[in-house]
């Protein structure tokens, strides 16, 4: 379904990504691991087409989608999850999520269904729908964070760091539902720090470090690859 | 529900006032000279909000394309006596087109860099006026600027008809701006004033919604402009001055930039200090600028929105802590 080929992004005389490869398949659950400025929103920025890669090639469901828009990678079926909840803080969770829908503002029924299983996902939004999402606590923020990510129906749902700042209860409740995403259909793509709960639910996982793939295979290879184990889950 | 009730009430204590003002003040020129004045700048500073407040597009043209709405007014019914109506409609749309065109260069600028390039846009516009004689009378100004052509039985030879006609622009001026802020475009004008990255992500053409927003904005500024030239009957090149945009900023600011009653709470108030600190003459920027900084840095949103935060925390609800804007009336319509 996604497939980068050496793909390159430079910031000025920075090279931030150093001829990436990776692949997501129809269906994954992929997980990009690695420590801060290792690269991983770097990777995802440009997926969605915030940042143009230097060189490298990128292709959505066999088309090449190099140099695309953000906005024309939202209607390929591609949706961000950025890092750090970023939510509207003046909007309402409704708003919210209803911005997460602007490519399908024409479709008022397809936005009903979307916004009911978004509720259905997670039903504290539905009670706290006219609340300022600023004013929510930060779980809560990156629910809305994901819901609005959903609302566009993406096929490939990138999510980045939705683990961080969280409390480990919660976290645990985030992955399950990020699971549970995955099994209702949709591809997910991962970047984590928390490598220990991602790997739990990943089918597949690449390493990233300074801008560069060092380490790839299935979850249980890296779950029980030593260097990764003194790396990220410190045991 | 209590609320809405209340806010309706306002709302018609207000429109009636307004209404019944010109007969309380029958005989008075000034009072309501004074304040068809501030109705026209309110005009203006609604849309300067549009793309300041809601867009978060400092635009520092403003009062250019005020200009450019007067004097398109001016010379086409001076110099080519054409009917009044039309030559607002002109107005209006020529300045549109002046804004869709400076728009697209000046919105591959981000920030402050948007700022000063329509600053400096604004600082053309008036010495393209300023030097221009031939065309726009240059320093000596137009003079002579007709009245409003009556439509049917309704003539604006009045300072209260020409009250009423104002009135009825500026309503419906607001009207325009309620809707749509309270629309979905209106929700992708503030999300691209949170983060245009962000807004992007999530599908949006950022680029052609800015450019939307600012031509809207414009035509706001040209109608306000051709309104004020007519109402004058003589412009000069200061209309397009700095001091003429720094004057909407701050009616702006004051009154509460990305709300909606904030520009007609603003102007209406400095419109009428202005007035009664005349006698001070330049001194009353004295007054006026720590006004503005003191504003700044306690009601980033000024009076109306520092209104909003205080009501809020007295119904103990909790506000967003990373915007300095908090949307008081949560549209109804999103579920339907
Ligand atoms: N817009 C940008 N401009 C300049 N440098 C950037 C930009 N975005 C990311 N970087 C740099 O690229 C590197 C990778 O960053 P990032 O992708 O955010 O890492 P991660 O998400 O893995 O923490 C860092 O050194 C970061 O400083
Ligand atoms: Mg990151």
């Amino acid at each position: 379904m996604l497939k980068l080929t050496d793909v390159t992004v430079r910031f000025g005389a920075f090279e931030a990504l150093t001829k990436v490869n990776i692949e997501v398949k129809e269906g994954e659950l992929v997980v990009l691991l690695g420590a801060n400025g290792a690269g991983k929103s770097t990777i995802f920025n440009a997926i969605s087409g915030l940042y143009k890669p230097a060189a490298g090639e990128i292709e959505f469901i066999g088309k090449r989608v190099n140099g695309y828009s953000p906005d024309r990678m939202v209607k390929e079926g591609t949706s961000q999850c950025p890092e750090g909840k970023k939510l509207f803080p003046d909007m309402t969770v409704q708003q919210n999520l209803m911005m997460g829908g602007f490519v399908h503002r024409r479709h008022k029924d397809q936005l009903k269904t979307s916004l009911e299983e978004v509720y259905e996902l997670f039903p504290i939004l539905r009670e706290k729908k006219e609340h300022a999402a600023g004013s929510l606590s930060g779980g809560q923020q990156q629910m809305v964070a994901i819901g609005r990510a959903l609302m566009a129906r993406p096929k490939l749902i990138m999510m980045d760091e939705p683990s961080i700042g969280l409390a480990p209860l919660i976290v645990e409740q985030m992955f399950s539902i990020i699971r549970k995403i995955n099994e209702s259909g949709t591809t997910v793509l991962l970047a984590e720090q928390n490598a220990n709960a991602a790997l739990k639910i990943a089918d597949r996982g690449y390493v990233i470090e300074n801008g560069s793939v060092v380490l790839q295979g299935s979850s249980k290879e890296l779950f029980h690859n030593d260097a990764i184990r003194q790396a990220y889950i410190g045991a | 529900m209590g609320k809405i009730l209340n806010q309706r009430t306002v709302i018609a204590v207000l429109v009636i006032f307004a209404l019944v003002f010109p007969l309380i003040y029958a005989d008075n020129r000034y009072v309501l000279h004074v304040m068809t004045i501030g109705f026209i700048f309110a005009i203006s500073v609604y849309g300067m909000n549009l793309i300041a407040g809601f867009t978060g597009q400092l635009s520092l043209a403003h009062a250019g394309f005020f200009a450019i709405g007067a004097y398109t007014l001016g010379i086409l019914t001076t110099r080519n006596e054409m009917n009044f109506w039309l030559a607002l409609l002109l107005a209006v749309l020529l300045t549109s087109a002046a804004g869709l065109v400076l728009g697209l260069i000046a919105l591959r600028t981000k920030e402050h860099f948007f700022a000063i390039y329509t600053l400096i846009v604004g600082y053309l516009i008036y010495l393209l006026i300023d030097k221009w004689d031939g065309l726009t009378g240059g320093v000596r100004g137009l003079i002579g600027i007709p009245i409003p052509d009556p439509i049917g039985p309704l003539t604006f030879e009045s300072a209260t008809s020409m009250y009423y006609l104002v009135l009825a622009f500026l309503l419906l001026s607001i009207f325009i701006s309620v809707r749509i802020v309270r629309s979905l475009t209106g929700r992708t004008y503030i999300a691209i004033r949170n983060s245009e990255e962000l807004a992007q992500t999530l599908g949006i053409n950022t680029r052609i919604n800015k450019l939307v927003s600012f031509v809207i904005s414009v035509a706001y500024a040209g109608l306000a402009g051709a309104l004020y030239a007519s109402l004058t009957r003589f412009i000069g090149p200061d209309v397009a001055s700095t001091n003429m945009v720094f004057n909407f900023l701050m009616y702006l600011i004051v009154g509460g930039i990305g709300t909606l009653s904030g520009p007609l709470v603003g102007t209406m108030l400095f419109i009428w200090l202005e007035q009664f600190l005349r006698s001070y003459q330049e001194y009353h920027l004295l007054i006026f600028g720590p006004i503005l900084v003191l504003m700044v840095i306690f009601f980033p949103t000024g009076i109306v929105g520092g209104f909003y935060k205080i009501k809020a925390k007295l119904q103990h609800k909790k506000l967003p802590k990373e915007s300095k804007y908090f949307n008081p009336v949560p549209e109804k319509s999103t579920e339907k």
